[in-house]
């Protein structure tokens, strides 16, 4: 794969009023050609800010932007909107031109473009084919829903046939189901065309959903990133943390911790299970063999790219010697976390030694336990509800 | 008080109606060019715009402001040596345009300009996106998009050139104004003041459908 966008030191600060704010600091990111690249933050965290230096709607202070090859933070006039008709943009208030309909809209940039009048006909209905929107080409954007609006949006960005498609936020004004009906539409644009996706949200769904690869952003920073599975199963920061917790909701907060331990009284471990842990019974083997009971208290596993991933806490009942004969034993099949007993104090964890997690076994002060202590998933509810379904 | 005589007011009213017609369309003809113009060219000038100039603006926005607040009976007045300089005399329909060339240009450069301004950030910058330059965000995107609004905006100040065309009448224009002063109020005949400001409204309401209509059309919302 070669490089598509590349990011290299960009920095980018505002000053507004003789007051100055870093929205972007020295970020380096490469997105490859034909991937899904997600950036994900809070609002404020700059991805926008960033997403709009790849087509030079903003330019960096300082550092460069490289798409296809070319410093785009560079180009200007000409040079400059050409290279703007290779990257599509669509946005999350869709911004059609609400004076012209559908079919008017996805010309305009072909009109841009010089394209002769009987291609750009043809173009437009191979679009509005495309995107499912035939029989909307004479409607204006007032009269289409949120999701009809992204799709006229979609097929507008890919007129000119670029080889990037950058989208800012483009479900996030949309209900669930709309957001899932445009999230199949990129992953077709991206798989039929090979058209390269940058997309930023705050819906960490989205990246779950689509995206390939992710990139963490906080205060105009990227502090975290990956593959979507490397971050979802193992996140490093607690930015990462939050978000990945706020759509699995396999470990426990404190307080659903504080209350299995009010039910649970025997030794409770967490394993993290991964792809290959689920192919055959380990659990039950282990227990058998170790003559001991266990009982799933709280958990879930999650499927993501293809692949399994979740955490369960478990509570071994038995003889000490033999629980800790098992647990030696488990540790050799997936990573374990033993949760101390101690119900008085905080759960002090004792960290797994498996050489499978090779990112907890990095970066030990970014273990597992901050997401035990802090417990950034509130709704006990739901997590009970994850109990009864593990 | 006479008594109403209508053969007499008729003609007289068809009259006042054509030099008010006449009026009211030369001028609002010309300033919606020179005042389009110059809402165009006081967007362009603004800070972060394509023809961004701070003296240019400064200026405009000063001269607009300068001439907006002066009551249009001073403004007709004070115009009077340039209107005989232009026509040769300050009387008539035709010298009375002058006047309300100048302020209807201006009130159509403010109408303009914040029409254009209130266009949709998210329009232009998918604009900029697809790799339109400035000037043609401005001309394909900007304008067409402030279009609805814009002819409302027209509209009314169609309707308020109406209303200054009575106070034209008052310095020597004619038209209705003039007809409602001198032959109705002047002579205490409330009959012919009733049937020009009639006259007046049904003028207006036929300008407000027409203006209603056209901006339906180019408005899609």
């Amino acid at each position: 794969m070669t490089t598509a966008i590349a990011f290299e030191h960009v920095s980018k600060t505002f000053t507004v009023k003789g007051r100055s704010f870093e929205a972007l600091h020295d970020v380096n990111l490469t997105v490859e050609r034909g991937e899904i690249f997600g950036i994900v933050g809070f609002s404020g965290a700059g991805k926008s800010t960033l997403l709009r230096t790849v087509n030079a709607l903003e330019r960096p202070t300082t550092g460069r932007v490289v798409v296809e090859g070319r410093e785009i933070s560079a180009l200007a006039g000409k040079e400059l909107y050409s290279a703007r008709q290779r990257i599509g943009m669509i946005f999350q208030q869709f911004n059609l031109l609400e004076s012209r309909n559908v079919y008017k809209n996805i010309a305009y940039p072909l009109k841009l473009a010089k394209l002769p009048d009987a291609e750009v006909v043809d173009r437009v209905e191979e679009l509005l084919a495309f995107v499912g929107l035939s029989d909307k080409a004479l409607s204006y954007p007032s009269q289409l829903s949120g999701g009809q609006k992204q799709r006229v949006g979609i097929a507008r960005a890919l007129a000119t046939r670029p080889e990037i498609l950058i989208s800012d936020e483009a479900t996030s004004a949309l209900d669930p189901q709309t957001t899932g009906e445009v999230l199949e539409l990129l992953k077709r644009v991206n798989e039929e065309y090979g058209i390269t996706i940058l997309l930023v949200t705050h819906e960490i769904d989205v990246i779950r959903e689509i995206a390939d690869r992710v990139a963490v952003m906080e205060n105009g920073e990227v502090v975290e990133s990956g593959s979507v599975y490397e971050v979802f199963s193992a996140p490093r920061t607690a930015v990462a943390r939050r978000f990945v917790s706020s759509v699995l909701h396999h470990i426990p907060s404190a307080d659903a911790l504080a209350k299995i331990r009010s039910i649970h009284h025997g030794r409770l471990v967490q394993l993290h299970v991964e792809d290959r842990d689920t192919n055959h019974p380990f659990l039950s083997r282990v227990a058998r063999e170790h003559d001991i009971d266990f009982n799933v208290v709280f958990g879930g596993v999650d499927e993501l790219q293809g692949r399994l991933f979740g955490s369960l806490t478990v509570e071994l009942l038995g003889a000490d010697d033999r629980v800790d004969g098992a647990i030696d034993a488990l540790r050799t099949t997936a990573t374990v976390t033993a949760i101390d007993p101690a119900p008085s104090s905080l759960p002090e964890l004792v960290e797994g030694l498996s050489a499978e997690t090779p990112r907890q076994a990095r970066r030990p002060e970014e273990s597992s336990l901050p997401e035990l202590v802090e417990g950034p998933t509130p709704p006990t509810a739901t997590s009970l509800k994850e109990t009864s379904r593990a | 008080m006479r008594d109403f005589d209508p053969e007499a007011f008729f003609p007289r009213l068809l009259k006042a109606i054509a030099e008010t017609g006449l009026m009211v369309s030369v001028s609002f003809a010309v300033a919606t060019v020179i005042g389009i113009l110059l809402g165009l060219l006081l967007y362009a000038s603004r800070r972060g715009n394509l023809l961004e100039n701070r003296y240019i603006f400064g200026v405009l926005n000063f001269i607009i402001n300068v001439i907006r607040p002066v009551p249009f009976l001073i403004v007709a007045i004070a115009l009077i040596p340039l209107t005989r300089l232009v026509f040769g005399t300050g009387l008539g329909p035709l010298p009375a345009t002058i006047p309300l060339i100048l302020v209807a240009s201006v009130a159509i450069g403010r109408v303009s300009e914040s029409n254009l301004v209130a266009v949709s950030p998210g329009a232009i910058e998918a604009g900029a996106a697809m790799g339109a330059s400035p000037a043609r965000v401005l001309f394909t995107i900007v304008v067409p998009e402030a279009l609805g609004p814009l002819i409302l905006g027209l509209t009314y100040i169609l309707v308020a050139l109406v209303d200054a065309t009575a106070v034209a009448g008052v310095i020597g224009g004619g038209g209705l104004g003039d007809l409602a002063m001198t032959y109705g109020y002047q002579r205490f005949d409330w009959i012919v003041v009733g049937l020009v400001v009639v006259t007046l409204i049904l003028l207006v309401q036929m300008a407000q459908w027409f203006g209603n209509l056209l901006a339906k059309s180019v408005l899609h919302r």
